[in-house]
């Protein structure tokens, strides 16, 4: 009995102990802020993922076990622009933890750090699932991951100072790595310029402003609607005199309406990774915009 | 010589000196030449620092003129980049800035029964009057509850809110209006005012969210559909990466199994823990174990002695309600827009012991009494879900002391078995046809379908797990 209560005191002892020399804890909301703290923070950071790429982000739950991961972290790195809004708000009350609260050093949002495309003008929820600032997948840009990271990198040394010339200098070996990936991966997806796309969902308009793909039409007859047969065929006959050269999706959409139109208009339906671990080679930052650009080009040919 | 000499004089001169020049000695000249070296040092030395200063400057300049150039060349990454600066974040000037969230929940029924509802009771289940008319169903079309909710951070440690809930019958009551924490540490929450317990699993969610158009039959027996109280709350959350947390509550109690009180202290009491966590990436899950304890005085209630004439029963004494509670979801990778699995179930079992008045006669009073319920939602397909639920309360044991010789004892077990399918267009609307088969009362089974919208409009909810 002694030895039993001497173990559970050692034990208890050994967990609270163990956070004063454990590694600062990132609990990214998606798993490109999550591939990016990692890059950034090396050993210093101990990252949770809280959501992966098959998971529609604008449809997660305030599960349990993402509570108890939002209690212990010293930092949150989300999107924003109310991506997460169903179910951030929930942790953040819920946790306990001053830290990661809005206003604090410890609570970082992406979207604050890039010029937002599709701000709407007039925010009304008929016209389906739009957010007030802006359009959320800003991570299809590797020119925004380059603005992210430059003040990911500050705010990590604000939020542990201590490791402030670390990560400053993570900062400095990443970024001439990244601009070097830019400059190939704009020079590979030369020939996608003014290439004409179908999109499913409304999530690839900072690819499109990045690569110069135009987008024609969109399967879903409102942002966050699931396509309708009516409304495919409306695309379809759209592509009579609008053609367009493939029709994208990411990899947690379903796969039915694109490939129905990829069927009848006659070209390649494209499922790209939308973040880190969408496909098999989009294993980190650098892997998720190679695919991108192949997959893209794949569909050219 | 002479030449020297009217060349001194006119350096002289020229140094202004022209008194001197007559007196001029070699002493003086040599005196002069020393003046003039002096000038020089010094002009020379100036000159020196002079160039050294403007040396510096310039490599500056070009130091400088590195960095601007490496700062356009940055600036031309960025600005190539699509963007120009990051968006200021404007809005905040007009004084609806810090309006708090507001959102309205409209809801309305459409309810058939093949049995008068006004006979309604949960056979061998004691509810006072004005609980039993709150759960006795209508026939017809009828608004259910519609509430208005009012929430926001008050400031870098306080979040708060209200809800009022609009009852059909043109009343409104303040379901929640309580004041929170966000700022403590150590994984620590306060609440104050008045909330939905914490207790067991849907106690604390909002009616509009639960699956099914009514509460369950425990929780209608047991808590008189939901228990909401005034007093305090304090939650804590474990320092681990499986959840755990827990619990409790004090407070004035004064909602049915407790009673209307007028005493300091506190007159209803809660303890609850909370694990969870995800199994795979596929599924997660939560169960619970809570303790409600309430001391009510004089909770009344009109029942039928066993010469079938009218009594009324009054209760005081300790009332305490055990819950556990599971809950377990599945979809596939953890993507719950297509197709999603939900089952959630829950035992509540009741001990009370005190006195009991009947029809003027004191006596003993001692009950254990047991309900559960469990239910199954699938989504089949994006918008639509399908469920269906069974539940039974078991009336268990119930000694009235010297009262057993006047009052009825049934020997029954209440059940209802419910389906249901809804349409949800988005996450802000609903649409549900349930159907049901209520045996609440021995001897009457009632056969049920509910029509139903539920809709939310204003400021984007974020739900519960």
């Amino acid at each position: 009995m002694r030895t039993a209560v001497r173990f559970i005191l050692a034990s208890v002892l050994t967990l609270a102990a163990l956070p004063a020399f454990a590694a600062l804890n990132i609990f990214a909301c998606e798993p490109e802020w999550g591939a990016l703290a990692q890059e950034l923070g090396g050993d210093k950071v101990s990252v949770y993922n809280a959501t992966n790429a098959l998971q529609d982000v604008h449809h997660i739950q305030a599960k349990p076990s993402l509570l108890a991961r939002a209690r212990n972290a010293d930092m949150m790195v989300c999107t924003g622009s109310q991506l997460e809004i169903g179910w951030l708000p929930i942790l953040l009350q819920q946790a306990g933890n001053p830290r990661i609260q809005q206003g604090k050093p410890g609570y970082f949002e992406a979207a604050h750090y890039v010029r937002l495309l599709e701000i709407p003008s007039s925010t009304d929820r008929s016209l389906g699932d739009v957010h007030p600032g802006g359009n959320p997948h800003i991570q299809t840009d590797p020119r925004n991951i380059a603005q992210v990271a430059d003040a990911l990198a500050k705010r990590l040394a604000q939020v542990d100072p201590a490791n402030t010339a670390y990560y400053q200098a993570r900062y400095q070996a990443f970024m001439p790595r990244w601009q070097a990936a830019i400059a190939r991966w704009e020079k590979e997806a030369a020939p996608l310029k003014g290439v004409s796309i179908v999109v499913q969902h409304k999530g690839f308009p900072y690819l499109e402003n990045w690569l110069g793909l135009i987008e024609v039409a969109s399967l879903e007859p409102k942002p966050g609607v699931e396509p309708t047969a009516a409304h495919l065929e409306e695309v379809l006959s759209l592509l009579q005199h609008k053609p367009a050269k493939m029709v994208i999706r990411a990899a947690y959409s379903d796969d039915r309406p694109s490939l129905w139109l990829a069927q009848h208009a006659k070209i390649p339906a494209v499922k790209l990774p939308s973040t880190v671990g969408g496909t098999e080679r989009a294993k980190d930052l650098f892997g998720l915009y190679d695919d991108t650009v192949q997959r893209l080009l794949g569909a050219l040919k | 010589m002479f030449r020297h000499k009217l060349i001194v004089s006119s350096v002289l001169l020229a140094l202004g000196l022209p008194s001197a020049a007559e007196a001029a000695t070699n002493a003086d000249l040599q005196q002069i030449h020393h003046e003039i070296e002096q000038l020089r040092q010094n002009y020379e030395s100036r000159i020196a620092a002079l160039e050294s200063r403007l040396k510096l400057a310039e490599s500056e300049a070009r130091q400088a003129g590195a960095k601007a150039d490496k700062a356009a060349g940055q600036a031309e990454a960025a600005s190539a980049i699509a963007s120009a600066p990051p968006p200021s974040h404007s809005g905040g000037d007009n004084i609806s800035a810090f309006n708090p969230g507001v959102s309205l929940i409209l809801s309305g029924l459409y309810s058939n029964h093949s049995q008068d509802p006004a006979a309604y009771q949960i056979t061998g289940f004691h509810l006072p009057a004005d609980v039993l008319g709150a759960a006795r169903p209508q026939r017809g079309f009828s608004l259910t509850e519609s509430e208005l909710g009012i929430y926001a951070n008050i400031d870098p440690l306080f979040y708060g809110g209200l809800n009022f809930s609009i009852h059909p019958d043109n009343t409104v009551s303040t379901e929640e209006a309580f004041i929170q924490t966000t700022s403590l540490p150590h994984g620590l929450t306060v609440k104050a005012g008045r909330f939905y317990s914490g207790i067991g699993y849907l106690n604390e969610q909002h009616a509009h969210t639960w699956d099914f158009a009514d509460a369950p039959l425990a929780y209608q027996a047991f808590l008189g559909g939901q228990f909401n109280n005034d007093g305090v709350q304090v939650r804590w959350l474990a320092p681990t990466d499986t959840y755990l947390e827990v619990g409790a509550e004090l407070g004035r109690g004064a909602n049915y199994p407790g009673t209307g009180r007028d005493k300091n202290g506190s007159g209803a009491s809660a303890l609850f823990a909370h694990a969870g966590g995800d199994i795979g990436i596929s599924n997660s899950w939560r169960a619970g174990l809570s303790v409600l304890t309430t001391s009510p005085q004089d909770r009344t209630w009109d029942d039928v002695n066993l010469a079938n004439a009218a009594v009324t029963n009054r209760f005081s004494g300790n009332s305490k309600l055990w819950i556990a509670d599971g809950v377990w979801k599945w979809s596939p990778n953890g993507n719950t827009y297509y197709t999603n699995f939900k089952l959630q179930g829950e035992y509540l079992r009741r001990t009370e012991d005190g006195t009991l008045v009947s029809a003027a006669t004191p006596g003993s009073y001692a009950s254990t009494q047991s309900g559960w319920y469990l239910q199954g939602i699938y989504q089949f397909a994006p918008y639509w879900r399908a469920g269906v639920r069974t539940e039974r309360l078991d009336s268990g044991s119930v000694d009235y002391g010297i009262n057993n010789a006047t009052l009825l004892r049934p020997d029954y077990a209440p059940t209802r078995q419910s389906v249901m399918v809804d349409f949800n267009a988005s996450e802000f609307s609903r649409i549900r046809l349930q159907l049901a088969q209520d045996k609440s009362r021995q001897g009457a089974s009632d056969n049920q379908l509910f029509l139903q919208y539920q809709m939310a409009l204003g400021a984007h909810g974020a739900h519960q797990y």
